[in-house]
């Protein structure tokens, strides 16, 4: 069974490039261009991972992070956010509300990117 | 407690100079400390050597008065035109950060098409290259779009915009804008109805930039509207002006943001949550090109029911 990421950001062509490049290494990928659907989808797919952007419409990636924490069905899952926020302050909040690993989206490759989900679930 | 703290915070001029971020021989604060001290020594000084020298003391206080009162009015001067130094280069600064934030996004989406694009990963998913040479084209123009706006800012705030004065028919421009945007307003699902008096008196303006005016408030109306409603446009001549309203059934803007809604960067965070790509130039670029053209603009907006957007423009008068 192929693991599935659930990925949760608004912006079209950056939804495309990811999700593409997860699904050429093998997962299985869902798509959420705002907070509202990705927390409906967190709580009926059951994601193995949730990949967040922070900037997006309807909630903040700030708001579906502390629901997500708050429901215990989902409070277990591990969470990257992935962002253009790179102040100390949003990465410490992101961090101190239950991410797992926080990711500036222009400091990394789309190498790099596949090897942090595969850290994730650490294979 | 937090009142006291801020006025601490205003009198301390150390603090005040960090908001700056120049040098505290910079600091307008920091100088108007040491302007004060050398008008107490000089008007100390002024007072001794005036006793020495003058037996009249009504005389020496009228001259020790005089140049004390020349000494401030003149620190007054330069402190005042340091502030303003001081705080254009905290805005350029500002500026920068946020310019280098918003082209960064589309750099962002180029560099990981062309990554995947070189990767060959295109072939292990069904994926038809073609997408990828729109997102390609795509973020391009948004880059060059936003470095366009950059540019005519900067001309805008030099002060050297070169505007071509001719005859031009708002009207005209409105309805050729109008069947432009036709397949975008049918995509948003929203209707515009537009409303023109009879023989409405024409503009001196540069048609160019008074176009550009009219697209940006209707692109936001449509944008704004997307799920459906209806865009009003009313375009009325009252004595020698041309009034243009453009109102929406939009997400509107919320009460404490309206005053920064002409501001350089800034965007509403309804609008956020609606649209994540504009730039936050577009209505600054409008205003000062209203103002430009003689004209003002203003607008109404209640949160959740629409914003109506006004511009008025001195019509040519018939000789």
């Amino acid at each position: 069974m192929p693991k599935k990421i659930l990925f949760i950001e608004d912006e079209a062509s950056l939804q495309k490039t990811i999700s593409d490049t997860l699904k050429s290494a093998g997962y299985d990928v869902l798509q959420a261009l705002d907070g509202e659907i990705g927390l409906r989808l967190a709580q009926t797919e059951k994601p193995d991972l949730i990949l967040l952007d922070l900037i997006i419409p309807r909630k903040t990636g700030f708001e579906v992070l502390a629901e997500l924490k708050k429901n215990p069905e989902t409070n277990d899952l591990p969470v990257i956010v992935f962002t253009n926020l790179e102040a100390l302050k949003d990465v410490e909040r992101a961090l101190s509300a239950g991410a797992d690993t926080y990711l500036v989206k222009a400091n990394y490759t789309l190498d790099e990117i596949l090897m942090k989900v595969k850290q994730a679930f650490r294979e | 407690m937090p009142e006291q703290r801020s006025i601490a915070r205003y009198i301390n001029p150390l603090y005040s100079c960090r908001k700056y971020g120049v040098p505290i021989w910079q600091c307008p604060q920091f100088l108007f400390v040491i302007m004060g001290m050398v008008i107490l020594v000089a008007i100390i000084a002024t007072w001794l050597l005036a006793n020495s020298k003058i037996s009249d003391p009504f005389i020496v206080n009228l001259i020790v008065l005089a140049v004390g009162a020349v000494l401030m009015i003149l620190s007054f001067i330069i402190t005042n035109s340091f502030e303003r130094l001081a705080e254009a280069s905290r805005m350029k600064t500002e500026f920068i950060a946020v310019i280098s934030h918003q082209l960064r996004a589309p750099l962002t989406n180029l560099r990981f098409s062309l990554d995947f694009l070189l990767s060959g990963r295109s072939s292990q998913v069904k994926t038809d290259p073609k997408e990828y040479f729109t997102i390609l084209q795509e973020n391009t123009k948004r880059m060059g779009d936003l470095v366009d706006s950059l540019l005519m800012i900067s001309k805008l705030e030099s002060g050297n915009f070169p505007l071509e004065k001719k005859e031009v028919s708002l009207e005209q421009i409105t309805t050729n804008l109008i069947t432009k945007n036709k397949s975008f307003t049918e995509a948003s699902k929203a209707r515009i109805i537009l409303a023109i008096q009879p023989e409405l008196g024409k503009v001196l303006a540069d048609p160019f930039w008074l176009e550009q005016v009219v697209s940006n408030l209707l692109d936001n109306a449509i944008r704004y509207s997307r799920g459906g409603g209806q865009i009003d446009i009313t375009l009325q001549q009252k004595k020698n002006r041309i009034f243009f309203a453009i109102k929406d059934q939009g997400v509107g803007i919320p009460k404490d943001e309206q005053k920064f809604i002409f501001e350089k960067f800034f965007r509403s965070t309804n609008a956020l949550g609606k649209q994540t790509d504009g730039s936050g130039l577009g209505l600054h670029i409008v205003k000062k090109f209203v103002k430009l053209l003689g004209g003002k603009i203003w607008f109404e907006s209640t949160e959740g029911k629409g914003t109506t957007f006004y511009f008025t423009l001195p019509i040519i008068k018939k000789l």
